[in-house]
């Protein structure tokens, strides 16, 4: 059932409430910013950008541990029932997941230093694209929390198929390159960990995704089905996304 | 009782039971109690309209609801207290263990042995804690010899929690033990006659949190011996004691089921807001 929107007795409660919301709003966009500012920085080897990824984290950390304890004053405080229970468990769990993908971002950011050189790299150029839609995740499912939609949760889902198959193409092309080329495996790695961790951010998204189902709906999301042909045991691997 | 009703199948149109236990070939989760189309009214307004509800042995049931939505009125229909208000009126049909309580051969008095009931105030007889105890078991000749009273006043006290706690003072007065004990007092009177249901009526309102913490356990205690029904308007509380919660609203019963679903995910609008404190 979605939050109708009524407002409660006691006003206090509702404030609370929109506080946090507000905060969450807040740590999404800083998140998906950190993402793009090192994207940004991967592209143009912009080390200053960079280095503004790795700091900004930080604000970041505070905010979920800001929104840790204010979700946890108003469960003590409010004793919420409901879809008012629902969606404060979510937002404690959506703050740690956005956190995380902060810290993936501030990750991406950290290796800019060490990959300059790597426009050699064709793979490279797959992942502003792949980039692109983890980020588009991120903001569609905090999107759906600001709005309780469940509809957009479940899309945001199917959607996280796209990155792992961006994810998938840039392990082979990048261990093709390495197997070509030995001298760039070290850079190479680097180039996959960032694929990786911009999969890891659309797992992350979908976790995002998974719990505003719950709040909206009070149902656990249905599992998402994979494609006809099951996953070879690579492909299986590769996307080892948190079941 | 109208007789038109009595011959009237549950109706399957408001049919708020879909979840009530039912029926087991072992018999364990069979209603104790089931209401069927009642309607209660006070002269010409109508308290509760086109009721039907089980209870059952194994679950504690909790009626929520703001107040003068009725659940106290449909409590009270379930052992004929209503009786005692000259304009009540009651139609429909409420049946323990299959036997219609309405009607004309019911003993309206072996019925309230059947059916105890426990109030918000506790109401010890200004007598000693034995006889507290004693007089129901006497007055419906449970007992044969003082030994066999003595065990039951003992058992009945031990039910409540409460037989630690005064078994060296059985004759001091009922009326000066603290409000805590007071009112597992009058659990343990309505436990002496052996009834098949207890119905408690805000038990705990009057009694501070350790006290309220003490009958949310002993209620722990007693179900699956007793069929259980509390109203009450601690909602915490409902969802501590309770199993199956029944929200009430303008004399109509909204929602019934697991208390675990309704507190967590209601499926009426109207119940997710009293719940959530959104009520008017």
């Amino acid at each position: 059932m979605a939050n109708s929107g009524t407002e409660h007795t006691v006003k206090a409660f509702d404030s609370d409430i929109n506080q946090l919301r507000g905060m969450v709003a807040e740590i999404g966009g800083r998140s998906e910013q950190a993402i793009s500012k090192a994207m940004r920085a991967l592209e143009n080897s912009d080390l200053e950008l960079a280095a503004e990824v790795v700091r900004e984290d930080k604000l970041i950390d505070d905010l979920e541990k800001r929104i840790d304890e204010l979700t946890f004053q108003t469960i003590a405080l409010r004793a919420p029932m409901a879809d008012d229970l629902r969606e404060l468990i979510a937002t404690f769990k959506i703050s740690g997941v956005v956190e995380r993908i902060g810290d993936y971002a501030k990750n991406i950011a950290k290796r800019v230093p060490i990959v300059t050189q790597t426009s050699r790299l064709t793979p490279i150029s797959l992942l502003p694209s792949m980039s692109k839609i983890a980020s588009e995740l991120v903001r569609d499912a905090l999107d759906a929390f600001a709005r309780r939609d469940a509809e957009l949760a479940m899309e945001v889902n199917r959607r996280d198929q796209i990155v792992d198959d961006f994810y998938n193409s840039i392990f082979r092309a990048v261990i093709t390159h390495m197997i070509e080329n030995p001298k760039d495996i070290g850079e190479a790695a680097h180039l996959l960990f960032i694929a990786k961790n911009l999969e890891r951010i659309g797992d992350h998204a979908t976790n995002v995704a998974e719990m505003v189902y719950f709040a909206a709906t009070g149902e656990p999301m249905p599992e998402r089905t994979r494609g006809e042909n099951p996953a070879t045991p690579l492909d299986d691997a590769l996307s080892d996304e948190a079941d | 009782m109208n007789e038109d009703q009595k011959m009237q199948e549950p109706s399957e149109s408001l049919d708020m039971t879909d979840s009530a236990p039912t029926n087991t070939p072992d018999g364990t989760d069979a209603p104790k109690m089931t209401a069927r189309n009642v309607d209660v009214f006070y002269g010409e307004k109508q308290a509760i309209k086109n009721l039907s509800i089980d209870v059952s042995m194994d679950n504690v049931t909790a009626f929520i609801g703001p107040s003068g939505c009725g659940k106290s009125t449909f409590l009270r229909c379930m052992n004929r207290m209503n009786d005692t208000i000259p304009i009540a009126r009651v139609t429909g049909e409420i049946r323990l263990e299959g036997d219609d309580i309405y009607a004309p051969q019911m003993d309206v008095v072996q019925l309230r042995a059947r059916v105890g009931m426990v109030f918000q105030k506790p109401n010890p007889f200004p007598k000693s804690i034995y006889d507290n105890i004693a007089y129901g078991p006497r007055i419906h000749g449970l007992s044969t010899s003082k030994d066999e009273l003595d065990h039951i006043v003992e058992s009945s006290l031990q039910r409540a929690g409460l037989w630690g706690e005064v078994k060296d003072r059985l004759q001091d007065s009922g009326t000066a033990l603290s409000g805590g004990q007071q009112q597992r007092l009058c659990i343990a009177r309505a436990v002496a006659v052996d009834p098949e249901v207890i119905l408690m009526d805000e038990p705990c309102s009057a009694l501070d949190p350790i006290a309220t913490a003490k009958i949310e356990e002993l209620i722990d205690e007693l179900r699956g011996k007793y069929a259980i029904v509390i109203v009450t308007h601690n909602m915490q509380q409902a969802a501590r004691v309770s199993q199956k919660t029944a929200f009430f609203h303008l004399g109509t019963l909204v929602e019934y089921g697991d208390t675990t679903d309704i507190f967590t995910n209601p499926r009426e609008e109207k119940t997710r807001d009293y719940i959530t404190g959104r009520y008017g």
